[in-house]
């Protein structure tokens, strides 16, 4: 990919503006709120972009791409299953006791519901969390532009993250959620058009739907996966669920995916994690603030013709073999075809039967597999007569059936379709993404650091101006963290997975000490506490004692099995695992919760949890200046029968 | 909080989409477009961000009604 001018104009066009706007912003910081929470003053249309933005980061931008070219349109189900009702249960249900209780962070209507310990718990993972989930996205964007444009790592690197602190130092959390809007309209105009364009070269969303499904019976062919599938396993959303984890590419039962997906871990993250709730919370009043997820929906549940459909375009094009598409590949190196080879020669010389022989080449080259016709053609050239180490290495290589690199997929549109100007839009798109990303995580820290931890736990009743210029501080340290994060990144891959591993046992179970905390005044601070413990021991263990097929034991699962010398359950595919874990997690931590509750004495009276727990809460009247149609519940109502036609539709 | 976010957002798209349209009409008949099927996107997308840009820098800058907004 090569930039021109143009291109370089229009992505120093919004570098900028971000930056402008941290300038302007910056005469209105003058509390630790105005900085930390940004004095609770924003309008509900932004906050509720910003908070469907916080979330839409390059990750998911390159992952759901990604995800629909592997899965189809079931990706789908992360957001009409995995995301909407959520969001409007926190709207309706919850955000009355997280704005009302006036609380200035997640981990801070913990203590006030329960206590200082589950507190401490949350706010020190959630802290960890941020600083990695920031790092993580660095190093790739560094990467990115190492590979994309042959910019150098460190300086991209530093570059960036000079950018993010400049406006997030100024203007805070307002500028970071400012940025996120800016953001979300970029990449709604900087991929539409590449959308449009795919579409068109296709021939419409009929002509895409008959090539995936041609796809669906043969996907061996374009490495999507081992066997076939019925033909409409890329096109419904649905049905091939219903079929059991056998007969969708995804590997997943109908079960897990509701339970799992749709409850557990859904609502696990948008309704109790901090980096999404504190866009809420900035809303300027309650009405607002329970109207900020529900604003959300209506792009949230649109997005996947933005970052889904690419994926699947790109299958389509593929199997229409449209000007020579074909599926970015993981590319092999010449050294391991010639390991190949030798292991060709050994097993020929052997006489073993062809299936044989694939099976020992494959086991030196790193292939989704081999043209099956080819491959039998050289093995019997090659028992006709000896064939040289480079003749065998040709054949190899021309027989190969490559991996396919499913996180390069967006990029090999974007390349395909833009020409230079729209190309610096979708690529300035793609940067922003991965800058209020890491915007986002820092505002989020910086937060749970000056006021659950420091605050609390460090330096109790400071001036307020001693808390601003800590928050300030937090966001050059958290930036400072997160670019140790990144160099972590890079350097140890398999670190790294255990790390996001570890926050995955710990977010797992949290739904079911905030569900219980909300609507059982009998909770207690131990029980919680304890719970939440059990649920992320639960999560280890069951991780340790399962695998998906194809895994081996290890950063993927099956440790502990290993250990005491048992076979590790075996699940379908990673997704099955995980959102099984999900289900046990949440489980265990529910009932242990509910168990110890009981058997602890209550710690706070009916009045220290009014507005804090919903029996306790005088129900909240619904603005009288807002007509019945625009109240949270009617318009929540509205919005989960959209997703449902949705459903229908792409049943 | 006193900035109104439609201002910049407002100048943003106008001023890319500006230049993009700009860019369009230079290289209209440049063979950059076979790319994009044969559509010269930047004059039409440009167009599109600068309706976009222009509104919302309208919806910004139109007297507002004493509210609380």
């Amino acid at each position: 990919m090569e930039l021109r001018w143009i291109d370089y104009v229009i992505l120093l066009a919004y570098t900028g503006f971000v930056v402008g706007i941290g300038f302007a912003l910056k005469r209105y910081m003058k509390t630790s709120a105005d900085f930390l929470t940004s004095g609770r003053s924003i309008p509900a249309w932004v906050t509720g972009l910003a908070f469907m933005s916080a979330n839409l980061g390059a990750l998911e931008l390159v992952g759901m791409a990604a995800s629909g070219a592997k899965y189809g349109i079931a990706t789908a189900h992360f957001y009409w299953l995995g995301a909407i009702p959520a969001m409007i249960f926190l709207a309706v249900f919850m955000m009355p006791f997280y704005y009302g209780s006036k609380a200035r962070s997640v981990p801070e209507y913990l203590k006030m519901r329960f206590d200082e310990r589950v507190r401490a718990l949350n706010s020190i993972s959630f802290a960890v969390m941020t600083v990695f989930a920031s790092g993580i996205s660095m190093n790739l964007l560094a990467k990115l532009l190492n590979q994309l444009l042959g910019w150098n790592y460190h300086i991209s690197l530093l570059v960036c993250a000079g950018i993010v602190l400049l406006y997030v130092l100024k203007g805070g959390l307002t500028s970071a959620i400012y940025t996120e809007v800016l953001q979300f309209f970029m990449i709604v105009l900087g991929f539409a058009p590449v959308v449009y364009l795919g579409l068109k070269d296709i021939g419409g969303y009929g002509k895409l739907k008959e090539a995936l499904q041609g796809v669906a019976t043969q996907p061996q062919h374009f490495a999507l996966a081992e066997k076939g599938f019925a033909s409409d396993a890329w096109t419904s959303t649905w049905t091939p669920i219903l079929g059991g984890p056998a007969a969708n590419p995804m590997g997943v039962d109908v079960f897990s995916l509701v339970f799992g997906l749709g409850f557990v871990l859904s609502f696990g993250y948008w309704c109790t994690n901090f980096l999404v709730v504190q866009r809420a919370m900035a809303a300027k009043n309650m009405t607002a603030a329970r109207n900020t997820p529900l604003i959300a929906a209506v792009p949230k549940m649109l997005l996947p013709v933005l970052v889904i459909l690419p994926g699947m375009i790109a299958v389509g094009l593929a199997a229409l073999n449209k000007g020579n598409y074909e599926l970015p590949k993981v590319p092999v190196a010449t050294s391991a075809f010639e390991a190949g080879a030798v292991a060709f020669q050994t097993a020929t010389a052997a006489k073993l039967p062809a299936e044989e022989v694939v099976k020992a080449v494959q086991q030196k080259v790193p292939v989704f597999s081999f043209k099956e016709t080819e491959f039998r053609a050289l093995v019997a050239q090659a028992e006709a007569a000896p064939l040289t180490q480079t003749q065998i290495v040709d054949g190899l290589k021309s027989s190969a059936i490559l991996q396919n690199s499913y996180d390069d997929v967006i990029l090999s549109l974007v390349e395909r379709y833009c020409p230079p100007g729209l190309l610096g839009l979708a690529f300035t798109a793609l940067l922003a993404s991965f800058m209020s990303g890491m915007a986002g995580n820092v505002t989020a820290f910086n937060t749970v650091w000056t006021y659950d931890l420091y605050q609390a736990y460090v330096a109790p009743n400071k001036s307020d101006s001693h808390y601003a210029w800590m928050g300030r501080f937090a966001t050059i340290a958290g930036i400072l963290l997160s670019i140790g994060c990144a160099y972590f990144a890079s350097r140890f891959n398999n670190a790294m997975d255990v790390v996001q591993l570890v926050f995955g046992f710990v977010n797992a179970p949290l739904f079911a000490t905030f569900v219980l905390g909300m609507f059982w005044a009998r909770t207690t601070g131990t029980g919680a506490f304890v719970g939440l413990l059990l649920g992320t021991g639960t999560s280890a263990v069951f991780h340790g004692l399962t695998l998906a097929v194809g895994n081996i034991v290890g950063v993927k699962g099956g440790y502990f099995a290993q250990m005491v010398g048992m076979q590790p359950v075996i699940f379908p595919s990673e997704m099955a695992q995980n959102f099984w874990l999900a289900i046990f997690a949440f489980s265990v931590c529910l009932l242990s919760t509910f168990a110890i509750s009981l058997a602890t004495p209550r710690t706070k009276t009916d009045e220290e949890l009014t507005g804090l727990v919903y029996s306790l809460t005088p129900k909240l009247k619904d603005d009288p200046n807002v007509p019945w149609f625009a109240r949270p519940g009617i318009v929540g109502l509205f919005l989960l029968a959209c997703c449902v036609v949705l459903n229908i539709i792409f049943f | 909080m006193g900035l109104d976010i439609r201002l910049p957002i407002g100048l943003m798209f106008t001023s890319i989409g500006l230049l993009m349209t700009i860019f369009g009409i230079f290289t209209a008949n440049s063979d950059m477009y076979e790319r994009s099927l044969g559509i010269n996107v930047n004059l039409w997308w440009g167009i599109v961000q600068v309706v976009f840009g222009g509104w919302m820098l309208f919806s910004a800058l139109r007297p507002q009604k004493p509210s609380k907004d």
